[in-house]
Order: structure tokens, then C-alpha cells, then sequence
């Protein structure tokens, strides 16, 4: 590596400057599926926090035992791995947010911050700091999903991890429930608003 | 000595290994987690199967199923019942494949609080992407609904997901399978504003947008309803 960059980097990094959803934009696909309600955006952000970490952590171990030329598929056969025990633990033991999150969780596997990260990081770095990049890019994903989330169900249904919120006094006053809210498309639009505060705040993000 | 990393011996060694032990650590959380996962399942089952009598499944699922439930016989299509016990463990997806007369055809008998006495059959059918599965609690009298509950595997959200809903299901809530001329009739489901071709039918309203998942229901309810009209009929004499 050229030049050498703090482990408090590496793992603050992704909340704001680096945030895999709002600046790199990848794994958008999973934030519009999962965050209709709060609840299963937080176990898919805690999820893929352990994914992202543990493949992180055993990429870097095995990196310079791995053959260049499928290191795509070493990386593969790791995540795949992962995701499934992590779906085998959820049915076992959150039975019912895994029918919620349906497919969603096998789609981890897919998700591009995991190969993103695993190329850019994992592959040259030190178990340590991989393992902090992981839990960093992940928690920086999983807040994303749970502020989008957040919005969705308090605006499309008036409720937060399925608790009422609005009291019923606003819905006798004309007060309706945003069905737009629960739609994918609105998740695409809470995030453009996410990032477009968060260029406005950070000056230096903003292309020219 | 020095290994070449970039052999294809070694390539092929380190892929062989690595899918081995991937392979090992799966099959092994595969293993301790087994137990767990089919108790959920079955928990989620019974709690399917109470919701078809509008009960709301509790924390402990399975004590409330068991109180509630005072038998799970398995019937046949002629009406005669097989074995008093048993219900659960017939594979409905396997039977709704055979000819009706051939089926074992799985009933929970469910005693409410109040004491009214209610029989939950089982459906199961096809749907636009994949299974669609149901349960049917009919009054004492083996004619009339007295609730109904549906679920999926992968219809699409918003449209074919929607009989899930209560919505979709409660419309069947006292429609009855039983024609004033005495046919065995399976609820239809048409769309909005159109009725059955069959004028005897009792029938519900389609999802909008959902239209071959709704089809799919009327004709699970045909197919799996059908085999049930004997035990349906005989439970009706004992009634009166």
C-alpha cells in the first residue's frame, strides 16, 4: 500500500465521507426492497454488518495464499458461505422477520459493497483493519437503510418498529397515511434527499 | 521451497479445499440449527391455521393451538375418517396433486372460547410465481364460512400478495359451499362487478392487478374444497 492510513479512518470513514450508500451509491437495490418498516431494515443492516466484517477478516487472512486468477471465486465461495449460515440463523432464530426479508437476505451475496470492499481492502490489507472496514462500511450502510426506513414507515404507515406514532387524534383531523411512502420508488427519493443534505453539508463531495 | 502461487495445481488444490470446508461448515449449521427451524415452522403452521378462525396467534403459539385444537383427524373423500389423529403430518402439497378419491384429506377441529365448534380444512394451490396455500374453518353446520386465511411464497407485493390481507380473506367470512339444491359449490373468486358463471356459486372479489394469483385461489378452493364436501355433509347430520 502507498501510503498508510489509520485504522479510526478506515472504520469512521464510511459513516459520512466514504458512505457506501450516499457516496460510492452501491447496494441501492437492498435499500429499496427492505425498508418499508424498521425492523427488518435493521436486522438486514446488522446482517450485512456481520457478512461484511467475517469475509473481510478471513479475505485478509487467507490473501496471500489466494491464486490471483479466482479470487473472484475464492471471494464468492466466502460470501456465499456466510450469507447462508446467516440465513440458517435468522430462520432458527427471527423466524419471522426472515419470511419478511424473503430473498432479500440470499441478495447480500450479490450486494456490490461486499465485493467492493473485499477487492479494495480485504485483499491488501492486515486482518485487523479489515476487520474494522467491514464493521465500519457496514454500520455506514445500515444507517442509511434504517434513516430511510425510518421515514417510510413513520410517513407511509404512521407506525415505528410497529408501534403506533401518529396519534389517532391526527387521522379524525383528515390526517392520511402516505401509500407512496411504502412503495420502492419513495426509497429511491429518501435517499436523493439523504444525499443531496449530505453534499450541501460536505462542500467537498460536490462535483464540479 | 517456494510454491507457485499461480500453478494450476495449486489453483485447483486451494479451490477443492476452500469449497470443502465452506461445504463442512454449512452442512454442520445446517445440522445444529435443523431442530430449531422445523419448530418454527410448525409454529408458524398453527398459526396460520388459528387465524383461519380469527384467532390471533400468541407468543406461545403452540400451547394455544393445542388448547384450542381438540383434534386433527384425517379424512378421506368418501367422508370416512382414517385415523383420528394425525392431521398435521399430511402432506397437503403431495395430496393435492393425487385424484380426489385417492387424497387423505388433513382437519383440525377447533373449539373456541365460547364453545362453537368450527372444522379448519386445508388448501393448497398454485399461484403466479410460486405455491399459494390456505385454510378453511367452516360452522358446525359443514356449509357456511366461518373464516378463511392465505398465504404465499413469492406473489408479487401490492398485487397477488394482497390475499394474504385480511381484506382478501375476510370476504369469504359466511359465504357458504353448499347451493340452496344441495351441490357442493366452492366459493368463487371473479372480478370485481362480474358474478360466476355457475349463478349457484357463492363467490368474492378478485385482487385487482392480481388476477391469475386469483385465479389461482378459486381453483385451489375447487380442486382442495371439493374432496371435503362427504365429511362436510356428515358433519352436518351429526349436528342436527
Amino acid at each position: 500500500m502507498a501510503e498508510k492510513i489509520k485504522n479510526s479512518q478506515v472504520f469512521l470513514n464510511p459513516f459520512s465521507k466514504d458512505n457506501p450508500v450516499i457516496v460510492q451509491v452501491l447496494g441501492i437495490c437492498s435499500v429499496l426492497a427492505v425498508t418499508a418498516k424498521l425492523a427488518p431494515a435493521m436486522v438486514m443492516g446488522i446482517s450485512v454488518i456481520a457478512v461484511l466484517a467475517f469475509s473481510n477478516v478471513i479475505i485478509s487472512l487467507l490473501r496471500n495464499t489466494i491464486p490471483t486468477n479466482i479470487r473472484i471465486i475464492v471471494q464468492l465461495v466466502v460470501v456465499a458461505g456466510l450469507v447462508v449460515i446467516v440465513s440458517q440463523l435468522l430462520k432458527a432464530y427471527a423466524y419471522a422477520v426472515s419470511v419478511q426479508l424473503s430473498v432479500f437476505i440470499g441478495l447480500i451475496i450479490t450486494n456490490c459493497i461486499l465485493m467492493g470492499r473485499l477487492e479494495a481492502f480485504a485483499l491488501g490489507n492486515k486482518p485487523w483493519p479489515a476487520f474494522l472496514d467491514g464493521v465500519g462500511n457496514g454500520i455506514g450502510y445500515a444507517v442509511i437503510l434504517v434513516i430511510v426506513a425510518f421515514f417510510r414507515e413513520l410517513l407511509g404507515s404512521g407506525t415505528l418498529l410497529g408501534y403506533q406514532v401518529v396519534p389517532d387524534s391526527f387521522y379524525e383531523a383528515g390526517y392520511v397515511n402516505n401509500g407512496m411512502m411504502i412503495l420502492p420508488p419513495m426509497a429511491l427519493i429518501v435517499v436523493a434527499c439523504i444525499i443531496w443534505a449530505h453534499r450541501a453539508i460536505n462542500k467537498d463531495l460536490q462535483e464540479n | 521451497m517456494k510454491i507457485n502461487k499461480q500453478s494450476n495445481i495449486y489453483t485447483i488444490i486451494y479451490i477443492v479445499v476452500l469449497v470443502v470446508v465452506v461445504g463442512c461448515a454449512l452442512a454442520l449449521t445446517s445440522l445444529a440449527l435443523r431442530d430449531r427451524q422445523q419448530a418454527n415452522v410448525m409454529a408458524d403452521t398453527m398459526g396460520q391455521i388459528l387465524k383461519a378462525v380469527h384467532v390471533t396467534p400468541e407468543a406461545d403459539v403452540t400451547s394455544q393451538f393445542n388448547s384450542l385444537i381438540v383434534k386433527q383427524p384425517v379424512v378421506n373423500a368418501a367422508g370416512e375418517i382414517v385415523s383420528e389423529e394425525g392431521a398435521a403430518s399430511v402432506n397437503v402439497a403431495e395430496q393435492s396433486k393425487k385424484p380426489a378419491s385417492e387424497r387423505l384429506l388433513p382437519v383440525y377441529v377447533c373449539q373456541l372460547p365460547d364453545g362453537e365448534v368450527k372444522y379448519i380444512v386445508s388448501c393448497y394451490g398454485a399461484g403466479l410465481w410460486g405455491p399459494i396455500w390456505g385454510y378453511v374453518a367452516f360452522d358446525a353446520d359443514g356449509s357456511t364460512i366461518y373464516g378463511a386465511y392465505f398465504n404465499h411464497q413469492g406473489e408479487t407485493p401490492g398485487l397477488g400478495a394482497e390475499i394474504e390481507k385480511p381484506a382478501f380473506a375476510s370476504q369469504f367470512d359466511g359465504k357458504s359451499v353448499v347451493a340452496p339444491d344441495g351441490a357442493f359449490v366452492p366459493v368463487d373468486v371473479v372480478k370485481a362487478g362480474q358474478k360466476p358463471v355457475d349463478a349457484r356459486r357463492d363467490y368474492v372479489d378478485a385482487v385487482s392487478g392480481g388476477t391469475i394469483t386469483s385465479k389461482g385461489v378459486a381453483s385451489m378452493l375447487d380442486n382442495c374444497l371439493a374432496p371435503y364436501a362427504a365429511y362436510l355433509q356428515n358433519i352436518n347430520k351429526q349436528t342436527k
